[in-house]
């Protein structure tokens, strides 16, 4: 019984640890590059919600089947409980791009702080601007 | 600091898993999310743009508006980092040394 | 800049797996469709070609075969595409993105939307390579 309960929603808390695990890595961190890891730990989180919000079970003769890719096959025809929400994997598809995309710009950005400060420490940062 | 930080860990913790407990369970077929229009999707593609994978449907069709806007921020972004980088190159020798 | 890896077996390597990536990437492009892939998945791939050829054979032969420049052009390109195919439409008495309106003769309807999906996708593919790559140049790039 516990068990099962488990099985229904251990994937929320295997969400919840790595959303802690990138919030810890952009709070308790004193370097920016660890920071930008542990954003991209909570983003990264974010992606495995959402494909893992995507998946669809269905009951047949008594078993529990999952859902199929969101690829019409012709000899499963069009019912929707056969396959797997497409919606997520679409919204997951582009952020995962947009997140490289944005990646490279906090690195652009990191590489022009170390270049002016030769550190990426923030209290060395923040007395070499005292200066 | 280092207690702040970790108070504030726990406490975002706490809410995470208290709200955790509303969510559906994995694979509810019932679920909210996979109510509204994602059957519809699922249904009419095929009927719609000749195209079996639903994914590519919605993506360019269904919703190609919000695929534009992300193909714009990609854009950006790529553009922003161009730009950050070559005003590093350019005004080089007018930056700030740290112990001058 | 970077430079050449000077090793026969990584040289010889890249340039046998290159075209091969290349080709597999223009299969995903077109094939989304059909199965898993697209223009972001397949436009990655092509980049992903491309930075090979630039960490093996190093900055000067990598550049020849795509310039940093035309990659950022390459970029704008397929950002246009999308939205010029989303205008054609809109001449043609639609509404915006609403590809059932393009003007391509001896197709209609739903394979109308087909042809659509696919220039988008091209459009899409474009787009990633160019900014994949534009970005991978800007930040390799050594201070000189």
């Amino acid at each position: 019984m516990i068990l099962e309960a488990f099985t229904d929603r251990y994937v929320y808390f295997m969400t919840v640890a790595l959303l802690i695990i990138g919030l810890y890595g952009m709070l308790g961190k004193r370097n920016l590059l660890k920071k930008l890891i542990g954003m991209i730990v909570f983003q990264t989180a974010v992606f495995l919600f959402f494909i893992e919000g995507a998946t669809k079970f269905f009951i047949e003769n008594g078993t529990k089947l999952r859902g199929s890719v969101p690829v019409i096959d012709p000899q499963l025809g069009t019912d929707p409980a056969l396959y797997v929400n497409p919606l997520p994997h679409v919204l997951i598809l582009t952020a995962i791009v947009v997140s490289v995309a944005t990646t490279g710009v906090a690195l652009a950005l990191l590489l022009t702080i170390h270049r002016g400060y030769q550190s990426l420490d923030e209290k060395v940062i923040l007395e070499r601007m005292r200066q | 600091m280092k207690w702040l930080s970790l108070f504030i860990l726990g406490l975002v913790m706490a809410l995470l898993i208290y709200a955790e407990t509303d969510l559906p369970d994995r694979g509810d077929p019932e679920a909210p999310a996979n109510q509204h229009v994602s059957p519809l999707y699922l249904e009419r593609t095929v009927e719609d743009t000749h195209t079996p994978n639903a994914v590519t449907s919605v993506l360019a069709d269904y919703r190609g508006y919000d695929t534009l806007g992300e193909t714009v921020v990609i854009f950006t972004a790529g553009i922003a980092c161009v730009l950050i980088l070559m005003r590093r190159r350019s005004d080089d020798n007018q930056i700030r040394k740290p112990n001058s | 800049m970077i430079t050449r890896y000077e090793s026969p077996i990584v040289e010889v390597v890249c340039r046998v797996i290159v075209p091969f990536v290349q080709v597999f990437a223009l299969y995903v492009i077109t094939h989304g469709h059909y199965g898993p892939g697209g223009g972001f998945q397949g436009g990655v791939i092509l980049a992903a070609s491309f930075l090979l050829l630039r960490l093996c054979l190093g900055g000067e032969l990598a550049h020849q075969k795509l310039p940093p420049r035309l990659a950022i052009a390459l970029g704008a390109f397929g950002v246009l595409l999308y939205g010029l195919t989303g205008l054609v439409p809109m001449m043609a008495g639609g509404q915006y993105l609403d590809y059932g309106h393009l003007p391509i003769p001896g197709v209609s309807g739903a394979e109308l939307r087909y042809v659509g999906i696919l220039i988008v996708e091209i459009g899409i593919a474009f787009g990633v390579l160019g900014i994949m790559v534009g970005i991978f140049d800007n930040l390799v790039e050594r201070q000189s």
